[in-house]
C-alpha cells in the first residue's frame, strides 16, 4: 500500500512515433481496487496494436475518468491513482485540474524520429532514445523492424541510451542483403556500433536478431557488455518453416493476419494497421529478394543453418521466451550455458516483449543492471 | 511511414522513380513541357492541373509538348511502345477520348493478340475522371467502363494516394497498355506514401472496412464516400464491409464473392453512368455466380443517366453521396430472405 497521499495520473501511453490517441478498450480492475505498481490496469487500443497499460504507481484506482470505447489523447487522463485515505474533493480537484490545463500533442509529435547512418557502404535506419550509460541495442528479428520494441525502447532508456535498429532488407534501411547470412547481418551490428562510436554495448535480439547478436558478441567478446536474447534464433536447428514462407509468400490481407497471429498467444493483438504496415513494407522494391536472400541463408531447408555455442564465452546472458512460442521453441533456453539467467513466460508467444512489455522490460532492467555490478 | 502526401504528389513522385529507374519511360502530353523558359516560368507547367512539374529540368528530353492533337500523341504512345519506350502519355480528360479511340482499342490495345503474344505494348495513358470541379458535361465523367469492356486493356481507378503510387509505378512496368484514371477532386487528399518505390499489384482489390452486415464495393473517389457512410451505419448497429477493386480490368471477383459469400449482402456504388458500368458488371456477376450467397437483391449507387450537370447544385446531386449509400445500404439489410 502506498505510504504517501500522491496522486498519480493514468495517462494514455505513447506507443510508437505515430500514435497520437488510444481508445480505452476495458478496464481490468474496479474502482476502488487496490494495486501495485506493475499491476495491468486497462486495456487499450491504438491504431497499431492493442496491449495493456500497467499501474505506474501503487495505490488505489479512485475515479475511472475514461470510460470504455472513450478515445484519449497521448498523455491525456485515463484515471487517478491515490491512497485510499485522501479525500474525494481532492481527487475532484486533481481531474478538474488535468482536464483544465491539458493540451494533447500536435499531430506530428515532437520526440525522437528515425535517422539514417550508412554503414560499410549502406543505408541502415535507426532510433535512438536515452543517453549515456552503457548502451543497449535493439535487433529485430526476421521481417521485423525498429517498430517490434515499441514498449520497451522507451522504458528501458530512463538511465541509458538505447537503440533499435533497422537490419538491411527491413524497415527504413537499404534492402541490399548482400549475402544475407548471420556473419554478414552481425557485421553490419559492427560497422554501427564503429559509427556510433560505441566500444561496448548490451546487444538485444529478438528472433534471428538474436541470432545476429549472439554471432556478433563471439566475434568480439571485447565489446559485449551482456547479451539478451528474445525468443532467440540460432540455439537450435528447428524453426517455424510455415512462418518464414507464410510470410515471404502472403501478399493478401486476410492471408497475412494468420501469418502474423503465430507471433501471438493471443492473436486478437494483431490489428488492421499492423497488417497494412507489413503489407506495404513486403509492397517496397527489393523486399521479396532481400526476405528470400536471408531465409535461404539463416534458415536453408526450413532449418536453421547455424546454432551457437555460446558455452566458451563469459558474457552475462539474458534469455526470454514466450511459453507458447510457435516459431522457435522456448526449450532452445536448454541449450545454453549453464550461467545463462533463462525466463520462460507462461501463456505468451514469439513476440513476447509485445505481449508482455512490463513484465519483460523489468526483467531486462534488472538483469541490466546486475550485468553492470 | 508517417509522411504524408497529396495524391497528386504521390502520382508525381511515382513518375520521377520510375524515370530515375528505367531510362525508357517518357512522358508527354498537352503542357507538360509547356512554359518552360517563359517569362516568369523557370519550370515547365507540368500538365494543366502541373501534376508533372519538376520532372523537365530533372530527366532532360524525357518530358515532352505535344500538339493539342490527341489522335497524334496517344498514337505515338503505342508507336514508341511498341519499339522499346514505356510512355506514359496525359490524355488531359478522359472525355476527349472521342478523338484518339481508335489508337487505343483498335492498335494499342489488339497488338500483343494480333501478333501471336510476341509483341508488347508497355504504354500508359494517365488520364482524369469525374465530377466535382464545375467543369462541365464534357471534362467532368467517369468513362471506366467503356474501357473496362475493351480486352486488351488494363484499367487502373486508385481511390487514395498510397495506391496512386504503387498502382502507376504497378502499370508503368506492365507490359500491357493501361489506363489509369486519376480522380481531379481526390488531387489534394493527402495520405500516408513510403518515399520508397513499391508495387501495388493490378487486379487486386483491398478490403477498405471489414464487417459482416453488407459488403460495398465502391470505386475510385466512392470509396470515401463509402467510408463515409459505412461511420453513420456503424452507429446505427449495422457493419459495413468496403472492397476497393483498385482495378476495373482485371477485376478482383474472388475477394467481391468472398466477402458477399460473408455478408449476403451487396452494394456497389459507381460514380459512372448506370447502364453498362461497373455496377452492372458486378452486379450481374454475382447475380450469376453468388447467387446462392444472396440474402436480399443487390443495390447501385450510381450517377444518374443524364450527362453531368453544369449547375452547382444539380452536379453535387449528381455524385453519389453517403447519405444515398447508406440508404441502399438500410434497404438492403430491412429487404430480403432469411438463409
Amino acid at each position: 500500500m502506498s505510504e504517501t497521499r500522491q496522486i498519480s495520473k493514468l495517462g494514455m501511453p505513447k506507443w510508437g512515433l505515430t500514435m497520437t490517441e488510444g481508445t480505452v478498450i476495458e478496464w481490468l480492475v474496479e474502482e476502488g481496487a487496490e494495486f501495485d505498481v506493475g499491476d495491468e490496469v486497462v486495456e487499450v487500443e491504438s491504431e497499431k496494436i492493442n496491449n495493456v497499460v500497467e499501474a505506474p504507481a501503487a495505490g488505489v484506482l479512485r475515479r475511472r475518468v475514461a470510460a470504455e470505447g472513450d478515445v484519449i489523447p497521448v498523455g491525456g487522463l485515463m484515471g487517478v491513482i491515490a491512497d485510499a485515505s485522501v479525500p474525494d474533493a481532492e481527487i475532484d480537484a486533481f481531474v478538474e485540474e488535468f482536464q483544465a490545463t491539458f493540451v494533447p500533442e500536435e499531430e506530428v509529435a515532437a520526440g525522437p524520429a528515425p535517422e539514417t547512418v550508412e554503414v560499410n557502404g549502406r543505408r541502415i535506419q535507426y532510433l535512438k532514445m536515452g543517453e549515456g550509460g552503457i548502451p543497449l541495442i535493439f535487433i529485430p528479428g526476421f521481417a521485423g523492424d525498429i517498430n517490434i520494441f515499441v514498449f520497451n525502447q522507451e522504458a528501458l532508456s530512463s538511465d541509458r541510451a538505447v537503440y533499435a535498429l533497422d537490419m538491411p532488407g527491413h524497415g527504413g534501411s537499404t534492402k541490399d542483403v548482400g549475402e544475407g547470412d548471420l556473419d554478414f547481418l552481425a557485421g553490419i551490428v559492427a560497422g554501427f556500433l564503429d559509427e556510433m562510436g560505441i566500444e561496448k554495448a548490451h546487444l538485444a535480439g529478438h528472433s534471428i536478431g538474436g541470432a545476429i547478436a549472439g554471432t556478433f558478441a563471439l566475434a568480439h567478446p571485447e565489446r559485449i557488455a551482456s547479451l539478451i536474447l528474445i525468443a532467440s534464433a540460432g540455439l537450435g536447428e528447428e524453426i517455424n518453416a510455415d512462418y518464414i514462407e507464410g510470410f515471404i509468400g502472403a501478399n493478401r490481407r486476410r492471408e497475412m493476419k494468420k501469418v502474423l497471429q503465430l507471433l501471438f498467444a493471443d492473436p486478437d493483438l494483431v490489428t488492421r494497421d499492423l497488417v497494412n504496415d507489413v503489407l506495404s513494407y513486403k509492397r517496397l522494391d527489393g523486399v521479396d529478394e532481400a526476405l528470400r536472400t536471408v531465409a535461404d541463408r539463416v534458415f536453408p531447408g526450413g532449418r536453421q543453418a547455424k546454432v551457437l555455442d555460446l558455452s566458451g564465452s563469459d558474457f552475462p546472458i539474458l534469455a526470454v521466451w514466450g511459453s507458447e512460442d510457435e516459431i522457435v521453441p522456448a526449450s532452445h533456453a536448454e541449450n545454453l550455458p549453464d550461467r545463462a539467467r533463462v525466463e520462460i513466460i507462461g501463456g505468451k508467444g514469439h513476440s513476447v516483449q509485445m505481449e508482455v512489455a512490463g513484465p519483460v522490460n523489468r526483467l531486462v532492467a534488472d538483469f541490466l543492471s546486475s550485468a553492470e555490478s | 511511414m508517417a509522411r504524408r502526401i497529396t495524391y497528386m504528389q504521390a502520382i508525381n513522385e511515382a513518375l520521377a522513380q520510375e524515370m530515375e529507374r528505367d531510362p525508357t519511360v517518357v512522358v508527354f502530353g498537352e503542357d507538360n513541357a509547356g512554359g518552360a523558359g517563359a517569362p516568369g516560368e523557370d519550370d515547365a507547367w507540368g500538365g494543366v492541373m502541373g501534376l508533372t512539374k519538376g520532372l523537365y529540368h530533372k530527366y532532360p528530353g524525357r518530358v515532352l509538348d505535344t500538339p493539342i492533337s490527341e489522335s497524334a500523341f496517344i498514337g505515338a504512345a503505342a508507336g514508341a511502345a511498341s519499339s522499346g519506350l514505356r510512355p506514359v502519355a496525359e490524355l488531359m480528360f478522359v472525355d476527349f477520348f472521342g478523338v484518339c479511340m481508335d489508337q487505343i482499342y483498335n492498335q494499342a490495345a489488339k497488338f500483343r493478340y494480333m501478333f501471336g503474344g510476341k509483341a508488347r505494348t508497355p504504354m500508359v495513358i494517365r488520364t482524369m475522371y469525374g465530377a466535382g470541379i464545375r467543369a462541365a458535361s464534357q471534362h467532368s465523367q467517369s468513362l471506366y467502363p467503356i474501357f473496362t469492356h475493351i480486352p486488351g486493356l488494363k484499367v487502373v481507378v486508385p481511390s487514395n494516394p498510397y495506391d496512386a503510387k504503387g498502382l502507376l509505378i504497378a502499370s508503368i512496368r506492365d507490359d500491357d497498355p493501361v489506363i489509369f484514371f486519376e480522380n481531379k477532386v481526390l488531387y489534394n487528399v493527402e495520405g500516408e506514401v513510403p518515399e520508397e518505390p513499391y508495387v501495388v499489384p493490378l487486379g487486386e482489390a483491398e478490403y477498405v472496412r471489414e464487417g459482416d452486415d453488407v459488403t460495398i464495393v465502391a470505386i475510385g473517389r466512392m470509396v470515401s464516400m463509402a467510408e463515409q457512410a459505412a461511420e453513420h451505419l456503424a452507429d446505427e448497429g449495422i457493419e459495413c464491409e468496403i472492397v476497393d477493386p483498385r482495378t476495373t480490368s482485371p477485376l478482383d471477383e474472388e475477394t467481391i464473392f468472398e466477402s458477399v459469400e460473408n455478408t449476403g449482402r451487396l452494394v456497389v456504388v459507381d460514380e459512372a453512368n448506370p447502364r453498362c458500368s461497373l455496377a452492372t458488371d458486378i452486379v450481374a456477376r454475382i447475380a450469376q455466380n453468388g447467387f446462392d450467397e444472396l440474402k436480399a437483391a443487390p443495390k447501385m449507387v450510381t450517377a444518374p443517366h443524364t450527362p453531368p450537370p453544369f449547375s452547382p447544385t444539380l452536379e453535387d446531386l449528381y455524385v453519389p453521396d453517403p447519405e444515398r449509400i447508406a440508404a441502399a445500404v438500410r434497404e438492403t439489410i430491412g429487404s430480403g430472405v432469411a438463409r
